[in-house]
Protein backbone atom coordinates (compact mmCIF):
# COMPACT_ATOMS: atom_id res chain seq x y z
CA UNK A 1 0.00 0.00 0.00
CA UNK A 2 1.19 3.51 -0.72
CA UNK A 3 1.59 6.67 1.48
CA UNK A 4 -0.13 9.65 1.07
CA UNK A 5 2.86 10.85 -1.31
CA UNK A 6 2.52 11.61 -5.07
CA UNK A 7 6.10 10.74 -5.87
CA UNK A 8 6.10 7.69 -4.38
CA UNK A 9 3.47 6.85 -6.27
CA UNK A 10 4.14 7.86 -9.25
CA UNK A 11 8.15 5.94 -8.12
CA UNK A 12 6.14 2.82 -7.83
CA UNK A 13 3.27 3.17 -10.24
CA UNK A 14 4.45 5.13 -13.16
CA UNK A 15 8.07 5.84 -13.21
CA UNK A 16 8.30 7.10 -16.79
CA UNK A 17 6.40 10.37 -15.48
CA UNK A 18 9.71 11.11 -12.85
CA UNK A 19 11.53 13.70 -13.51
CA UNK A 20 14.82 12.21 -13.74
CA UNK A 21 13.64 9.12 -16.07
CA UNK A 22 15.20 10.26 -19.08
CA UNK A 23 18.77 9.60 -17.45
CA UNK A 24 20.31 6.43 -18.24
CA UNK A 25 21.85 5.47 -14.63
CA UNK A 26 24.80 3.18 -16.92
CA UNK A 27 25.96 5.86 -18.19
CA UNK A 28 26.65 7.73 -15.47
CA UNK A 29 27.94 5.18 -13.75
CA UNK A 30 30.74 4.77 -16.21
CA UNK A 31 32.11 8.12 -17.09
CA UNK A 32 30.12 10.73 -14.84
CA UNK A 33 33.23 12.72 -13.67
CA UNK A 34 33.97 13.35 -17.61
CA UNK A 35 30.95 14.25 -19.35
CA UNK A 36 29.63 16.39 -15.77
CA UNK A 37 32.25 18.58 -14.92
CA UNK A 38 32.52 19.79 -19.09
CA UNK A 39 28.23 19.56 -19.11
CA UNK A 40 28.21 21.43 -15.83
CA UNK A 41 30.27 24.87 -17.16
CA UNK A 42 27.33 24.86 -20.10
CA UNK A 43 24.08 24.82 -18.50
CA UNK A 44 22.09 27.82 -18.59
CA UNK A 45 21.82 29.01 -15.37
CA UNK A 46 20.83 32.75 -16.04
CA UNK A 47 18.29 33.79 -13.06
CA UNK A 48 17.99 35.89 -9.71
CA UNK A 49 15.32 34.67 -7.33
CA UNK A 50 14.70 35.83 -3.92
CA UNK A 51 12.69 35.99 -0.83
CA UNK A 52 12.64 37.93 2.22
CA UNK A 53 10.76 37.82 5.72
CA UNK A 54 8.46 41.05 6.32
CA UNK A 55 6.36 42.22 9.46
CA UNK A 56 3.15 40.00 8.08
CA UNK A 57 4.91 36.91 6.35
CA UNK A 58 7.01 36.59 3.25
CA UNK A 59 8.11 38.06 -0.20
CA UNK A 60 9.15 36.10 -2.94
CA UNK A 61 10.30 37.21 -6.68
CA UNK A 62 11.55 36.12 -9.61
CA UNK A 63 13.13 38.05 -12.57
CA UNK A 64 10.85 36.68 -16.13
CA UNK A 65 14.19 35.80 -18.32
CA UNK A 66 14.86 32.40 -20.13
CA UNK A 67 18.56 32.14 -21.62
CA UNK A 68 20.42 29.64 -23.61
CA UNK A 69 24.11 30.53 -23.79
CA UNK A 70 24.31 34.15 -25.03
CA UNK A 71 20.75 34.12 -26.57
CA UNK A 72 17.60 35.23 -24.89
CA UNK A 73 15.05 32.17 -25.30
CA UNK A 74 12.59 33.62 -23.34
CA UNK A 75 11.28 37.11 -21.99
CA UNK A 76 8.31 36.16 -20.40
CA UNK A 77 9.04 32.88 -17.83
CA UNK A 78 7.26 32.46 -14.81
CA UNK A 79 9.68 31.23 -11.75
CA UNK A 80 7.77 32.04 -9.10
CA UNK A 81 5.10 29.41 -8.88
CA UNK A 82 2.41 29.32 -6.20
CA UNK A 83 2.36 25.40 -4.44
CA UNK A 84 -0.59 25.77 -2.08
CA UNK A 85 -2.49 28.36 -0.47
CA UNK A 86 0.83 29.18 2.43
CA UNK A 87 3.68 28.29 0.29
CA UNK A 88 6.04 29.25 -3.04
CA UNK A 89 8.38 28.10 -4.66
CA UNK A 90 11.06 30.16 -7.02
CA UNK A 91 13.15 28.22 -9.33
CA UNK A 92 16.51 28.70 -10.96
CA UNK A 93 18.83 26.30 -12.84
CA UNK A 94 18.24 24.18 -15.99
CA UNK A 95 14.40 25.52 -17.17
CA UNK A 96 12.69 22.12 -18.19
CA UNK A 97 13.65 20.62 -15.14
CA UNK A 98 12.91 23.46 -12.77
CA UNK A 99 9.47 23.74 -14.05
CA UNK A 100 8.61 20.06 -13.33
CA UNK A 101 9.85 19.93 -10.35
CA UNK A 102 7.42 23.07 -9.33
CA UNK A 103 4.83 20.88 -11.35
CA UNK A 104 5.22 18.36 -9.37
CA UNK A 105 5.62 19.81 -6.01
CA UNK A 106 2.28 21.33 -6.28
CA UNK A 107 0.68 17.98 -7.14
CA UNK A 108 2.40 16.61 -4.03
CA UNK A 109 1.41 19.50 -1.45
CA UNK A 110 -2.28 18.79 -3.00
CA UNK A 111 -2.61 15.30 -3.16
CA UNK A 112 -1.30 14.79 0.39
CA UNK A 113 -3.96 17.43 1.53
CA UNK A 114 -6.80 15.65 0.04
CA UNK A 115 -5.57 12.14 0.73
CA UNK A 116 -4.50 13.38 4.85
CA UNK A 117 -7.43 16.00 4.87
CA UNK A 118 -5.07 18.33 6.52
CA UNK A 119 -2.04 20.50 4.65
CA UNK A 120 1.55 19.41 5.22
CA UNK A 121 3.05 22.10 7.51
CA UNK A 122 5.83 24.29 6.28
CA UNK A 123 8.63 22.37 7.33
CA UNK A 124 6.71 19.33 5.90
CA UNK A 125 6.60 20.57 2.91
CA UNK A 126 10.19 21.87 2.29
CA UNK A 127 11.62 18.84 3.58
CA UNK A 128 9.58 17.09 1.10
CA UNK A 129 11.21 19.31 -1.43
CA UNK A 130 14.32 18.35 -0.23
CA UNK A 131 13.56 14.49 -1.27
CA UNK A 132 12.82 15.46 -4.61
CA UNK A 133 15.85 17.19 -5.50
CA UNK A 134 17.91 14.65 -4.17
CA UNK A 135 16.26 12.44 -6.49
CA UNK A 136 17.37 14.56 -9.45
CA UNK A 137 20.38 14.13 -8.23
CA UNK A 138 21.71 11.48 -11.16
CA UNK A 139 20.45 14.33 -13.49
CA UNK A 140 21.75 17.13 -12.10
CA UNK A 141 25.09 15.54 -12.75
CA UNK A 142 24.46 15.43 -16.53
CA UNK A 143 24.11 19.63 -15.64
CA UNK A 144 20.02 19.59 -15.48
CA UNK A 145 20.48 21.73 -11.81
CA UNK A 146 17.38 22.45 -9.80
CA UNK A 147 18.23 25.14 -6.93
CA UNK A 148 14.86 26.71 -6.00
CA UNK A 149 14.13 28.65 -2.98
CA UNK A 150 10.70 27.71 -1.06
CA UNK A 151 9.51 30.24 1.03
CA UNK A 152 5.59 29.80 3.05
CA UNK A 153 4.15 31.47 5.56
CA UNK A 154 3.69 29.15 9.00
CA UNK A 155 0.29 29.30 10.45
CA UNK A 156 1.41 27.69 13.38
CA UNK A 157 4.72 30.04 14.43
CA UNK A 158 2.62 32.88 12.58
CA UNK A 159 5.69 34.10 10.33
CA UNK A 160 6.92 33.65 7.37
CA UNK A 161 10.09 31.10 6.19
CA UNK A 162 12.33 30.95 3.84
CA UNK A 163 14.69 27.89 2.60
CA UNK A 164 17.61 27.17 0.65
CA UNK A 165 19.03 24.06 -1.20
CA UNK A 166 21.86 22.47 -2.85
CA UNK A 167 22.07 20.40 -5.27
CA UNK A 168 22.13 17.19 -3.09
CA UNK A 169 18.94 17.95 -1.45
CA UNK A 170 20.72 19.90 1.74
CA UNK A 171 17.94 22.01 3.26
CA UNK A 172 18.92 25.17 5.39
CA UNK A 173 16.70 27.85 6.73
CA UNK A 174 17.18 31.54 6.09
CA UNK A 175 16.39 33.43 8.93
CA UNK A 176 15.64 36.68 7.22
CA UNK A 177 16.64 36.81 3.26
CA UNK A 178 17.97 34.77 0.23
CA UNK A 179 18.59 35.16 -3.56
CA UNK A 180 20.01 32.70 -5.57
CA UNK A 181 20.76 32.20 -9.44
CA UNK A 182 23.50 34.10 -11.65
CA UNK A 183 22.75 36.71 -10.39
CA UNK A 184 21.40 36.13 -6.65
CA UNK A 185 24.81 37.36 -5.51
CA UNK A 186 24.01 40.69 -6.18
CA UNK A 187 20.69 40.79 -5.08
CA UNK A 188 21.81 39.34 -2.18
CA UNK A 189 24.27 42.69 -1.71
CA UNK A 190 20.99 44.87 -2.01
CA UNK A 191 18.84 42.65 -0.24
CA UNK A 192 21.95 42.83 3.26
CA UNK A 193 22.41 46.28 2.93
CA UNK A 194 18.97 47.71 3.10
CA UNK A 195 17.28 44.48 4.93
CA UNK A 196 15.76 45.44 8.52
CA UNK A 197 13.33 43.32 10.60
CA UNK A 198 9.45 44.13 10.60
CA UNK A 199 9.18 46.22 7.28
CA UNK A 200 5.77 46.68 6.06
CA UNK A 201 4.68 45.12 3.23
CA UNK A 202 5.07 47.80 0.71
CA UNK A 203 8.85 48.60 1.50
CA UNK A 204 9.53 44.82 1.06
CA UNK A 205 8.01 44.81 -2.13
CA UNK A 206 10.11 47.85 -2.75
CA UNK A 207 13.29 46.33 -2.03
CA UNK A 208 12.65 42.94 -3.11
CA UNK A 209 12.26 45.01 -6.86
CA UNK A 210 15.22 47.31 -6.40
CA UNK A 211 17.83 43.87 -5.61
CA UNK A 212 16.61 42.21 -8.72
CA UNK A 213 16.88 45.57 -10.59
CA UNK A 214 20.18 45.99 -9.52
CA UNK A 215 21.09 42.00 -9.94
CA UNK A 216 19.77 42.60 -14.02
CA UNK A 217 22.32 45.70 -13.79
CA UNK A 218 25.33 43.10 -13.21
CA UNK A 219 24.29 39.46 -14.48
CA UNK A 220 23.16 38.61 -18.40
CA UNK A 221 21.06 36.20 -16.88
CA UNK A 222 18.72 38.25 -15.41
CA UNK A 223 16.11 40.61 -17.13
CA UNK A 224 15.73 44.35 -15.55
CA UNK A 225 12.19 45.86 -15.89
CA UNK A 226 11.50 45.69 -19.73
CA UNK A 227 9.50 49.20 -19.94
CA UNK A 228 8.86 48.69 -23.97
CA UNK A 229 6.78 45.39 -23.75
CA UNK A 230 5.64 45.80 -20.61
CA UNK A 231 7.25 42.85 -18.85
CA UNK A 232 7.97 42.86 -15.03
CA UNK A 233 9.21 40.56 -12.79
CA UNK A 234 6.75 38.33 -10.64
CA UNK A 235 6.21 38.89 -7.40
CA UNK A 236 3.99 37.15 -4.79
CA UNK A 237 3.31 37.64 -0.63
CA UNK A 238 2.29 34.86 1.12
CA UNK A 239 1.07 35.50 4.89
CA UNK A 240 -1.73 34.59 7.03
CA UNK A 241 -4.36 35.28 4.61
CA UNK A 242 -2.73 32.85 1.68
CA UNK A 243 -0.75 33.87 -0.67
CA UNK A 244 -1.36 36.94 -3.48
CA UNK A 245 0.14 38.08 -6.58
CA UNK A 246 1.41 42.07 -6.29
CA UNK A 247 -0.50 43.10 -9.55
CA UNK A 248 1.50 44.34 -12.61
CA UNK A 249 0.29 48.49 -12.28
CA UNK A 250 1.96 48.33 -9.09
CA UNK A 251 4.94 46.71 -9.59
CA UNK A 252 4.94 48.86 -12.90
CA UNK A 253 4.89 51.81 -10.73
CA UNK A 254 7.18 51.48 -8.19
CA UNK A 255 10.06 50.94 -11.06
CA UNK A 256 8.84 54.07 -12.57
CA UNK A 257 9.89 55.56 -9.52
CA UNK A 258 13.10 53.65 -9.24
CA UNK A 259 13.67 54.74 -12.81
CA UNK A 260 13.24 58.29 -12.31
CA UNK A 261 15.50 58.50 -8.89
CA UNK A 262 17.87 57.03 -11.30
CA UNK A 263 17.97 59.27 -13.88
CA UNK A 264 17.83 62.07 -11.51
CA UNK A 265 21.34 61.44 -9.85
CA UNK A 266 22.77 60.66 -13.00
CA UNK A 267 22.17 64.01 -14.39
CA UNK A 268 23.84 65.33 -11.16
CA UNK A 269 26.50 63.42 -11.68
CA UNK A 270 27.47 65.03 -15.09
CA UNK B 1 -13.55 -38.32 -1.95
CA UNK B 2 -16.18 -35.27 -1.04
CA UNK B 3 -17.84 -33.87 -3.77
CA UNK B 4 -17.33 -30.49 -3.64
CA UNK B 5 -20.75 -28.35 -3.08
CA UNK B 6 -22.08 -27.17 -6.27
CA UNK B 7 -24.02 -23.23 -6.02
CA UNK B 8 -25.49 -21.99 -8.75
CA UNK B 9 -24.05 -18.54 -10.05
CA UNK B 10 -27.22 -16.66 -9.72
CA UNK B 11 -27.45 -18.01 -6.50
CA UNK B 12 -23.85 -17.48 -5.27
CA UNK B 13 -24.66 -13.48 -6.84
CA UNK B 14 -27.84 -13.31 -4.93
CA UNK B 15 -26.08 -14.36 -2.03
CA UNK B 16 -23.39 -11.49 -2.40
CA UNK B 17 -25.79 -8.97 -3.37
CA UNK B 18 -27.88 -9.81 -0.23
CA UNK B 19 -24.90 -9.59 2.05
CA UNK B 20 -23.46 -6.35 0.75
CA UNK B 21 -27.31 -4.27 0.99
CA UNK B 22 -27.24 -5.97 4.30
CA UNK B 23 -24.17 -4.21 5.00
CA UNK B 24 -24.68 -1.06 3.40
CA UNK B 25 -28.57 -0.47 4.95
CA UNK B 26 -26.94 -0.44 8.54
CA UNK B 27 -25.18 2.98 7.82
CA UNK B 28 -25.95 6.43 8.02
CA UNK B 29 -26.77 8.28 4.32
CA UNK B 30 -25.41 10.62 2.24
CA UNK B 31 -27.45 13.66 0.09
CA UNK B 32 -26.22 14.97 -2.44
CA UNK B 33 -28.49 17.75 -4.14
CA UNK B 34 -27.88 20.26 -6.92
CA UNK B 35 -28.18 24.49 -6.05
CA UNK B 36 -27.64 27.39 -7.82
CA UNK B 37 -23.97 27.68 -7.43
CA UNK B 38 -23.73 24.32 -7.60
CA UNK B 39 -23.98 20.67 -6.21
CA UNK B 40 -24.22 20.07 -2.25
CA UNK B 41 -22.98 17.04 -0.23
CA UNK B 42 -24.80 16.56 3.07
CA UNK B 43 -23.94 13.58 5.07
CA UNK B 44 -25.27 12.58 8.54
CA UNK B 45 -22.33 11.86 10.23
CA UNK B 46 -20.89 11.95 13.82
CA UNK B 47 -17.97 11.89 13.06
CA UNK B 48 -15.45 14.96 12.79
CA UNK B 49 -13.11 13.17 11.50
CA UNK B 50 -13.60 10.72 9.78
CA UNK B 51 -14.98 12.29 6.73
CA UNK B 52 -17.89 11.36 4.22
CA UNK B 53 -17.44 13.20 1.81
CA UNK B 54 -14.20 14.22 -0.10
CA UNK B 55 -12.59 16.87 -2.56
CA UNK B 56 -11.17 14.81 -5.25
CA UNK B 57 -9.92 16.84 -8.12
CA UNK B 58 -10.74 20.42 -9.23
CA UNK B 59 -14.45 20.41 -10.05
CA UNK B 60 -14.95 16.65 -8.50
CA UNK B 61 -15.58 15.30 -5.14
CA UNK B 62 -16.40 11.86 -3.99
CA UNK B 63 -19.19 10.67 -1.19
CA UNK B 64 -19.30 7.18 0.06
CA UNK B 65 -22.22 5.37 2.09
CA UNK B 66 -21.33 1.43 3.68
CA UNK B 67 -18.34 0.66 5.56
CA UNK B 68 -16.24 2.78 6.25
CA UNK B 69 -12.63 1.16 6.06
CA UNK B 70 -14.11 0.27 2.48
CA UNK B 71 -14.85 3.43 0.85
CA UNK B 72 -11.83 5.43 2.28
CA UNK B 73 -9.48 3.02 0.12
CA UNK B 74 -11.73 3.76 -2.80
CA UNK B 75 -11.94 7.52 -2.04
CA UNK B 76 -7.97 7.46 -2.33
CA UNK B 77 -7.68 5.19 -5.26
CA UNK B 78 -10.06 8.11 -6.72
CA UNK B 79 -7.38 10.98 -5.68
CA UNK B 80 -4.64 8.94 -7.39
CA UNK B 81 -6.58 8.24 -10.11
CA UNK B 82 -7.50 11.77 -10.76
CA UNK B 83 -4.22 13.09 -9.52
CA UNK B 84 -2.18 11.24 -11.91
CA UNK B 85 -4.57 11.66 -15.14
CA UNK B 86 -3.68 15.83 -14.13
CA UNK B 87 0.12 15.42 -13.82
CA UNK B 88 0.16 13.10 -16.89
CA UNK B 89 -2.09 15.33 -19.29
CA UNK B 90 -3.23 18.77 -18.17
CA UNK B 91 -6.15 19.73 -14.97
CA UNK B 92 -9.01 19.76 -17.72
CA UNK B 93 -8.64 16.41 -18.95
CA UNK B 94 -9.48 14.82 -15.33
CA UNK B 95 -13.22 14.30 -15.66
CA UNK B 96 -16.12 12.63 -13.58
CA UNK B 97 -17.13 10.31 -16.17
CA UNK B 98 -13.69 8.71 -16.61
CA UNK B 99 -13.46 8.87 -12.36
CA UNK B 100 -16.81 7.00 -12.17
CA UNK B 101 -15.88 4.48 -15.13
CA UNK B 102 -12.99 3.51 -13.01
CA UNK B 103 -14.97 3.25 -9.68
CA UNK B 104 -17.80 1.15 -11.82
CA UNK B 105 -15.09 -1.19 -13.24
CA UNK B 106 -12.89 -2.11 -9.79
CA UNK B 107 -16.34 -2.32 -8.42
CA UNK B 108 -17.70 -4.76 -11.01
CA UNK B 109 -14.96 -6.86 -10.84
CA UNK B 110 -14.11 -7.40 -6.96
CA UNK B 111 -18.03 -8.48 -6.66
CA UNK B 112 -17.58 -11.08 -9.29
CA UNK B 113 -14.66 -12.41 -8.40
CA UNK B 114 -14.19 -12.26 -4.60
CA UNK B 115 -15.61 -14.07 -1.98
CA UNK B 116 -16.68 -10.89 -0.08
CA UNK B 117 -18.21 -8.01 -2.10
CA UNK B 118 -17.40 -4.64 -1.11
CA UNK B 119 -20.34 -2.98 1.30
CA UNK B 120 -20.46 0.78 -0.40
CA UNK B 121 -22.56 2.61 -2.16
CA UNK B 122 -20.61 5.56 -3.39
CA UNK B 123 -21.09 8.97 -5.48
CA UNK B 124 -18.80 10.96 -7.79
CA UNK B 125 -20.08 14.56 -9.00
CA UNK B 126 -18.69 17.32 -11.28
CA UNK B 127 -19.50 20.85 -11.64
CA UNK B 128 -19.59 22.62 -14.34
CA UNK B 129 -20.24 26.26 -15.74
CA UNK B 130 -23.78 26.19 -16.77
CA UNK B 131 -26.79 25.30 -15.12
CA UNK B 132 -27.88 21.71 -15.61
CA UNK B 133 -24.94 20.54 -16.89
CA UNK B 134 -23.40 19.31 -13.57
CA UNK B 135 -22.85 15.44 -13.22
CA UNK B 136 -24.05 12.82 -10.81
CA UNK B 137 -23.06 9.60 -10.79
CA UNK B 138 -24.25 6.50 -8.29
CA UNK B 139 -22.02 3.68 -7.98
CA UNK B 140 -23.22 0.52 -6.19
CA UNK B 141 -21.53 -2.14 -4.57
CA UNK B 142 -21.51 -4.29 -7.73
CA UNK B 143 -20.38 -1.78 -10.33
CA UNK B 144 -23.94 -0.68 -11.44
CA UNK B 145 -23.68 2.70 -12.20
CA UNK B 146 -26.32 5.04 -12.66
CA UNK B 147 -26.07 8.72 -14.04
CA UNK B 148 -28.87 11.03 -11.47
CA UNK B 149 -30.21 14.22 -11.95
CA UNK B 150 -31.24 16.89 -9.39
CA UNK B 151 -30.60 15.52 -6.09
CA UNK B 152 -29.91 11.78 -5.16
CA UNK B 153 -29.05 9.34 -1.64
CA UNK B 154 -26.59 6.97 -0.78
CA UNK B 155 -26.92 4.86 2.24
CA UNK B 156 -28.93 3.31 4.78
CA UNK B 157 -32.18 4.54 4.52
CA UNK B 158 -32.33 6.29 0.76
CA UNK B 159 -35.12 5.47 -0.60
CA UNK B 160 -37.49 6.50 2.30
CA UNK B 161 -35.05 9.71 1.78
CA UNK B 162 -35.26 10.05 -1.94
CA UNK B 163 -39.21 9.82 -1.73
CA UNK B 164 -39.39 13.22 0.32
CA UNK B 165 -36.95 14.68 -2.02
CA UNK B 166 -38.68 13.59 -4.93
CA UNK B 167 -42.02 15.99 -4.00
CA UNK B 168 -40.37 18.76 -2.10
CA UNK B 169 -37.02 19.25 -4.55
CA UNK B 170 -37.12 22.56 -6.61
CA UNK B 171 -34.27 23.55 -9.07
CA UNK B 172 -31.98 26.54 -8.85
CA UNK B 173 -32.47 26.61 -4.84
CA UNK B 174 -30.25 29.13 -3.39
CA UNK B 175 -27.87 27.55 -0.64
CA UNK B 176 -29.91 28.27 2.54
CA UNK B 177 -33.18 26.49 1.84
CA UNK B 178 -31.07 23.33 -0.11
CA UNK B 179 -29.59 22.86 3.14
CA UNK B 180 -32.96 23.34 5.26
CA UNK B 181 -34.23 20.51 2.57
CA UNK B 182 -31.18 17.92 3.46
CA UNK B 183 -31.92 18.76 7.05
CA UNK B 184 -35.81 17.90 6.99
CA UNK B 185 -35.37 15.11 4.19
CA UNK B 186 -32.76 12.93 6.47
CA UNK B 187 -34.89 13.62 9.76
CA UNK B 188 -38.03 12.51 8.26
CA UNK B 189 -36.62 9.71 6.13
CA UNK B 190 -34.76 8.26 8.62
CA UNK B 191 -36.92 9.54 11.59
CA UNK B 192 -34.35 10.84 13.78
CA UNK B 193 -33.55 14.49 15.17
CA UNK B 194 -30.02 16.19 13.14
CA UNK B 195 -27.50 18.00 16.01
CA UNK B 196 -25.25 19.99 13.86
CA UNK B 197 -22.52 18.58 15.49
CA UNK B 198 -23.77 15.31 13.57
CA UNK B 199 -23.58 17.16 10.02
CA UNK B 200 -20.81 16.69 7.62
CA UNK B 201 -21.96 19.66 4.88
CA UNK B 202 -19.58 20.48 1.74
CA UNK B 203 -20.23 22.35 -1.58
CA UNK B 204 -18.78 22.18 -5.29
CA UNK B 205 -19.05 25.91 -5.45
CA UNK B 206 -18.66 26.99 -9.36
CA UNK B 207 -18.37 30.77 -8.23
CA UNK B 208 -14.81 29.68 -6.84
CA UNK B 209 -11.70 30.12 -8.59
CA UNK B 210 -9.59 27.09 -8.87
CA UNK B 211 -10.33 24.17 -6.57
CA UNK B 212 -14.23 24.27 -6.20
CA UNK B 213 -14.53 21.82 -3.25
CA UNK B 214 -15.36 23.58 0.24
CA UNK B 215 -16.45 22.56 3.52
CA UNK B 216 -19.28 24.20 5.28
CA UNK B 217 -18.36 25.30 8.84
CA UNK B 218 -20.20 24.54 11.81
CA UNK B 219 -20.49 28.31 12.28
CA UNK B 220 -21.99 28.81 8.86
CA UNK B 221 -24.13 26.07 9.32
CA UNK B 222 -25.70 27.71 12.30
CA UNK B 223 -26.08 31.01 10.41
CA UNK B 224 -27.54 29.41 7.00
CA UNK B 225 -29.91 26.93 9.59
CA UNK B 226 -30.68 30.05 11.90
Amino acid sequence: MWNSSFYDYLATECPNLLPQSGVNQNEINLSSNLINREALKNIPHGTTVLALKYKDGVIIAGDRRATEGYQISARRVEKVYRCDDYSAIAISGAAGACIEMAKLLQVELEHYEKLEGVPLTTEGKANKLSQMIKGNLPFAMQGMIVIPIFAGYDLKREEGRIYKYDVTGGRYEETDYYATGSGGKDARSTLKKFFSTGMSEEKAIQLALESLYDASEEDVGTAGPDIVRGIYPTVKVIKNTGIEDVDMASIESVYKRLIAEKQKSSKKEK
Amino acid sequence: MPLPYYVSPEQMMQDKAEYAQKGISKGRSTIVIEYVDGILFFADNPSLSLNKISEVYDRIAFAGAGKYSEFESLRKAGIRHADLKGYAYSREDVTAKSLANAYSQSLGTMFSQELKPLEVEILVAEVHEGQGMNEIYRILYDGNICDEKGYTVIGGKSEAIKIYLKDKYKANMPIEEAIKLSVEALETGVNIKLTKENMEVAVLDRKRNGRKFRRIRIDELTAFLG
